[in-house]
C-alpha cells in the first residue's frame, strides 16, 4: 500500500494546476493520468486562448501543456503516474490503480478528482457507420497524430469546441462542408464563428442531421431545418457529401469515481449532467475529496486550470501546509474565476454552480 | 445576424468603424469584437494605449482612433483573430489590409490572391505587400494586401490562387 499526501486523478489543466498549487505549499503528491502524457485537452489546443493575462490568455493550449507538464516532471514533490488507470476508490480510502497490467494500491490522505468530461453522441440512422467521429477524436487525429480523417466534413454542433475543430480542420487542409446547430444561435464565441465563416464554412443554426449515408462508411449526410419547435421542417431535406461527420454536441462530466466515493450528486443540465455538491473550498460531501475542472460542471480549460489551484491549495492547506501569500493567493484565483464567470457568457455556468453548492 | 450566421451586419460594422477623417489619416486598428467574453489581450498589447483599460473583462475593446498609429501589435494578440488594420491612403485606388493569418502556405510578397470578404466570398484579386511572421507573433501571421480601395471594408481574408 502507497501513503501519499494528495493523490489527484487526472493529469489535464485542472490536475496539472491543482498538482503545482498542492507541492507549492509543501504537500507531497501522486499524479495519475491514463495517458501517456501530460496535459489533457490542452495538448490538441492549437488555438489561443481567452481571457485575462493572468490566466494566459492569447497563449496556445499546446503551450500551456508542454509548459505546465515540464514543471509537473520536474518537481520533487509530484510523482507522475501516466498510462495509470484509477479503477476505484474504496470505502477505505484506498485508491486503486492500474499500470502496466499493474495494481497499485494508494492510500491517500487527501483526493483531487480531475478526470473531466465525456462527449455526449447524437441518436440519428448510420450514426454507427465509420466516419461518424467525435470532435475530440477528430481533434486528436488532426492535431496530436497529424492525421487527416477524411477529405470533407460535416460539423455537427456550433458551440466553441466544434467551431474551433472546423477551424483546425481547414489549417490540417480539409474542407469543412458546413456547422449546423439546432439552436437557434451560434454557441461559440462569434469571434471564432466569424473566422470559419470567411474561410468559407456556412454555419446554419436551427439545423439537424438527420441520418447518416452510406453501407460501409459514411458518403454523405442529410441535413434539414428545424422549426420552434425543434422538429423537422418537411422538404427542407439538402444531401451533402461528406466522407466525415463530426458530432460536437456537448460534454458531460466523467463523474465515475465521485460516485464510488459516495459523494453527493445532483443533476444540473447547465453543467452538462450530473455534478457533486461543493463547497466554496471545492470539497465535496465525502471529506477530503475534492474536485477541479470540467468534472465538476463543463466549463473550459482557463476555469479548470484555475479550480485546479483552488483545489491544490485547499487540500494542501487542509492537511497543515501553509505559507505568507495563502489567503491572497486563494482569494486572487476566487476572483480570477468570478471574473471568468462574469459576463453574459458565463450567465449559464453561475445558473449552474448555483444549484450545486454545499 | 451574426448570433445565427456568424457574419457581423452593416448595425454591427457601423458601431465600431473609424470616422472618415481619421481613416483619411493613414493606417488604424478596426476591432470587429461584437460580443461580451471575457478576454482582454488586445488592451494588454496596445503600446500606444490607443485601447481604453476594461472595466470588466468582458468589456469590449474601445480603440481611441485619434491614439492608434495602426502598427498591429494588437493583431497577433487576438485570441478571435477579429482585429484588422485598414490604411486607405495606401494609393489613389488601392488601400492596404493586415489580416492575421493562420493557414499554410504563408503567401509571398507580390503574389497575387483572391481576396475574401466576411461572408467567405471571393471579392477581388489582391496583392501581397507584406509578410508579418515574428517570433513574437507566436505563428499568427500579418499579411498585407493591397485592395482595390472600394473592398477595403469587406475584405477580411484571403484564399492563396494555388498551393505552390
Amino acid at each position: 500500500m502507497r501513503q501519499i499526501e494528495i493523490a489527484i486523478v487526472g493529469g489535464g489543466p485542472a490536475g496539472l494546476a491543482a498538482a503545482l498549487n498542492a507541492s507549492k505549499l509543501g504537500a507531497r503528491v501522486i499524479l495519475i493520468d491514463r495517458n501517456d502524457y501530460l496535459g489533457g485537452q490542452l495538448i490538441k489546443q492549437t488555438h489561443r486562448f481567452f481571457g485575462s493575462k493572468q490566466q494566459r490568455a492569447s497563449e496556445r493550449g499546446i503551450d500551456i501543456a508542454l509548459e505546465l507538464a515540464r514543471e509537473v516532471m520536474s518537481n520533487e514533490h509530484i510523482e507522475v503516474l501516466t498510462k495509470a488507470t484509477a479503477l476505484g476508490y474504496y470505502e477505505d480510502g484506498v485508491l486503486l490503480v492500474e499500470q502496466a497490467g499493474k495494481i497499485i494500491a494508494i492510500k491517500p490522505e487527501r483526493v483531487i478528482i480531475a478526470t473531466g468530461g465525456a462527449e455526449k453522441t447524437l441518436l440519428f440512422p448510420n450514426n454507427d457507420l465509420p466516419g461518424v467521429y467525435g470532435a475530440g477524436a477528430v481533434q486528436t487525429l488532426v492535431n496530436v497524430y497529424g492525421v487527416k480523417p477524411g477529405q470533407r466534413v460535416l460539423m455537427v454542433g456550433a458551440g466553441n469546441i466544434g467551431v474551433i475543430v472546423s477551424y483546425q480542420l481547414l489549417q490540417a487542409g480539409v474542407e469543412v462542408a458546413a456547422i449546423i446547430e439546432a439552436a437557434p444561435r451560434i454557441g461559440a464565441y462569434w469571434v471564432h464563428a466569424a473566422k470559419v465563416v470567411r474561410a468559407g464554412v456556412p454555419i446554419y443554426t436551427r439545423h439537424t442531421i438527420l441520418r447518416a449515408i452510406g453501407e460501409r462508411e459514411v458518403k454523405g449526410a442529410v441535413i434539414a431545418q428545424l422549426d420552434e419547435n425543434w422538429q423537422p421542417i418537411p422538404g427542407t431535406e439538402r444531401e451533402l457529401a461528406v466522407d466525415v461527420i463530426c458530432l460536437s454536441v456537448g460534454l458531460t462530466p466523467l463523474t465515475e469515481l465521485l460516485w464510488q466515493a459516495g459523494c453527493q450528486m445532483t443533476f444540473v443540465p447547465e453543467l452538462g449532467g450530473n455534478v457533486p455538491l461543493r463547497n466554496e473550498q471545492l470539497e465535496t460531501s465525502v471529506p477530503g475529496i475534492y474536485v477541479a475542472g470540467d468534472v465538476g460542471g463543463i466549463e473550459e480549460a482557463s476555469a479548470a486550470m484555475m479550480e485546479g489551484a483552488l483545489a491544490g491549495l485547499n487540500a494542501a492547506a487542509s492537511l497543515g501546509y501553509t505559507c505568507d501569500t495563502l489567503i491572497d493567493d486563494r482569494q486572487n484565483v476566487l476572483q480570477q474565476l468570478a471574473g471568468l464567470r462574469s459576463g453574459p457568457v458565463g450567465e449559464k455556468i453561475r445558473k449552474g454552480l448555483a444549484q450545486c453548492s454545499l | 445576424m451574426l448570433a445565427e450566421t456568424g457574419i457581423p451586419t452593416k448595425e454591427n460594422l457601423a458601431s465600431i468603424m473609424p470616422p472618415d477623417e481619421r481613416l483619411a489619416q493613414g493606417p488604424v486598428a478596426i476591432a470587429e469584437c461584437f460580443q461580451n467574453i471575457p478576454c482582454d489581450p488586445c488592451y494588454h498589447s496596445c503600446k500606444q494605449g490607443a485601447i481604453q483599460e476594461f472595466q470588466d473583462i468582458n468589456d469590449r475593446p474601445q480603440i481611441d482612433f485619434n491614439k492608434c498609429n495602426g502598427c498591429g501589435s494588437c493583431m497577433s494578440r487576438c485570441p478571435g483573430l477579429a482585429i484588422f488594420v485598414v490604411d486607405a491612403t495606401y494609393g489613389d485606388n488601392e488601400a492596404l489590409v493586415k489580416i492575421p493569418y493562420e493557414f499554410l502556405p504563408i503567401p509571398e510578397v507580390g503574389e497575387i490572391v483572391t481576396a475574401i470578404n466576411r461572408a467567405g466570398q471571393p471579392v477581388a484579386d489582391a496583392k501581397i505587400i507584406k509578410v508579418q511572421n515574428t517570433k513574437v507573433q507566436d505563428r499568427t501571421a500579418i499579411i498585407w494586401l493591397a485592395v482595390p480601395k472600394e473592398y477595403m471594408m469587406e475584405v477580411r481574408h484571403f484564399k492563396v490562387k494555388e498551393v505552390r
